[in-house]
């Protein structure tokens, strides 16, 4: 970890445009938790369905903006070489990147996420801190996995969301198989076990579900800091 | 003193030879990396910087291996080509957190010595998007030397840079060279590489076509055979003159004058107004026509 590091890159993920789609997803998400508190529309249901959307779509959007942004555009433009041309194993640069990206998933999906949950149901059922822990453990497994690929390609962000809107999304209803390679899957099963609520189900079990997301988050920072380790930086020529 | 040393080294994007068995050893001054563009020389840069590991040969740094050696860059500082550096900081910013990921004793007053080296502490506290490229470049310059290395890289510093910035860099360039650092900088263009390097590593097509002094390099550079093109009163009798002296290959007569190929180029320019004195002919134009560098490179390469 390197706090110069950590320093630059927030500020280049909070300071600029691209820092807008952070606020806004959240945003959409209580906004519309507070409607539908407000409105009385706020059963179980209800609940289950928008927290399954967060885990399904803000979750990945925002872990794919934050995993590739803390360094995808650096190695685009060439600038990564400032850190990278200093006495700093470049493992700690990953990681560092890594943890950045991190927390801002947990401010911007994790915790809107959870308070999400919070408004409409309070803690019935323990459906909102479920889909809390759900969000924590997706967080930490599909970061890891968009750095590293934001690492070892330049077409990341292409990449990552078909993985995530494509093959998790629609492949996964279509068949049950591609769910056990399924980060969404994977933390639904979390809150499934988590919460007394029948509304919350995965296609996969807890006891499969925890040692792959352990090999997603471990696997992804290895990987990530691997590639790190024998980058290239082709030419301007 | 340190010494950059690149032994047989060539680098291969899968079909394609971007460098080709290149070995050369860059000792302390300023030494130049001459080629057009295209020629590899950001390859060449990229492997001593430890950015690209050689297909194969070795790249050593006082000894010591630059690929995938971290430690090296305590006594190497890279300013590379492209020219962004983090927009939203301020230079002052960007040079403090250089000299912080040095882990250097003092960073502030690092960071200070760096500024006024390349007198960019007036416009310190201006964030970089707002700089000029010369300014980009000083301020690049000033984050690559904030921890005083021994050895300094520079990939096309003088790039959009105007005449005054370019001296102003030349001569920070000098002084560091002065103080017993290794300098090695690219350029495509021979009066800046010959203006600043002591010494000139000219480099074409991936190939090391040439090492030596400017003045060597110079007269591998002229001492071959040159197009001119000559307008005169009467250059019938112009041609026949100078192919009776013997200084020119062949001489062709066209509508826009004479097209001549002088085999050697001092003693041509030195004899072609006696010549056409003695002929009685008055000269109107004499221009090389093909000066260009990738005409002079090719010939090196042919060589």
């Amino acid at each position: 970890m390197n706090s110069t590091i950590a320093m630059i890159t927030y500020r280049a993920m909070l300071g600029r445009r691209r820092a807008l789609l952070l606020f806004v997803l959240p945003l959409l998400l209580l906004v519309l938790a507070a409607v539908l508190r407000v409105t009385g529309n706020a059963d179980l249901d209800t609940t289950t369905n928008v927290l399954a959307v967060a885990v399904s779509t803000l979750l990945p959007l925002l872990a794919l903006i934050a995993g590739t942004g803390v360094i995808g555009p650096e190695i685009d433009d060439g600038q990564i070489m400032y850190v990278l041309t200093k006495p700093i194993s470049r493992t700690s640069v990953l990681v560092t990147k890594l943890a950045v990206a991190f927390s801002l998933v947990v401010a911007f999906a994790v915790v809107p996420g959870l308070l999400a949950g919070l408004i409409m149901s309070g803690t019935t059922a323990g459906v909102a801190p479920a889909f809390g822990a759900a969000l924590l453990v997706g967080a930490a497994a599909y970061t890891p996995i968009f750095t590293a690929l934001a690492v070892a390609s330049r077409n990341a962000v292409t990449i990552g969301l078909l993985y995530a809107l494509v093959w998790e999304t629609l492949f996964s209803g279509l068949a049950p198989g591609a769910g056990a390679v399924s980060v969404q899957q994977w933390s639904l099963a979390v809150a499934d076990a988590l919460t007394s609520a029948h509304q919350v189900d995965s296609t996969v079990s807890l006891g499969a579900a925890i040692p792959l997301l352990l090999v997603a988050a471990v696997g992804g920072t290895f990987l990530g800091a691997a590639r790190l380790r024998t980058l290239t930086i082709a030419g301007a020529e | 003193m340190s010494e950059l040393k690149l032994t047989d080294v060539s680098r291969w994007y899968g079909n394609v030879v971007a460098v080709n068995g290149v070995t050369m050893t860059i000792g302390p001054g300023v030494t130049g990396l001459l080629g057009p563009n295209g020629a590899g020389k950001s390859t060449l840069i990229h492997m001593m910087g430890g950015f690209l590991a050689p297909s194969s040969g070795t790249a050593v740094l006082d000894g010591a291996p630059i690929w995938k050696n971290q430690d090296v860059y305590r006594h190497l500082g890279l300013v590379p080509e492209p020219e962004t550096a983090y927009d939203f900081l301020t230079g002052r910013q960007f040079v403090l957190a250089m000299a912080k990921l040095h882990k250097l004793a003092d960073p502030g007053a690092a960071a200070e010595r760096a500024l006024a080296r390349v007198e960019m502490q007036p416009a310190a506290d201006r964030t970089i998007g707002t700089y000029s490229k010369g300014m980009k470049q000083r301020i690049k310059m000033a984050s690559a030397l904030v921890h005083d290395p021994a050895v300094l890289l520079l990939d096309e510093p003088f790039n959009g840079m105007d005449p005054r910035q370019r001296l102003q860099l030349m001569e920070v360039i000098r002084q560091m060279a002065a103080e017993g650092r290794t300098i090695l900088f690219s350029s495509h263009i021979l009066e800046e590489v010959e203006r600043l390097a002591g010494h000139i590593e000219v480099i074409i097509a991936g190939r090391h076509a040439a090492s030596g002094d400017f003045r060597e390099i110079r007269r591998l550079m002229t001492d071959r055979p040159h197009l001119f093109t000559v307008r005169s009163a009467d250059d019938r009798v112009l041609a026949a003159a100078i192919i009776a002296d013997g200084s020119a290959r062949s001489v062709r007569l066209g509508a826009d004058g004479l097209e001549v190929e002088a085999v050697d180029f001092a003693r041509f320019t030195w004899l072609l107004p006696r010549l056409a004195r003695d002929a009685g002919v008055r000269l109107w134009e004499v221009s090389p026509s093909d000066e260009s560098l990738e005409s002079v490179f090719s010939y090196l390469v042919d060589r």
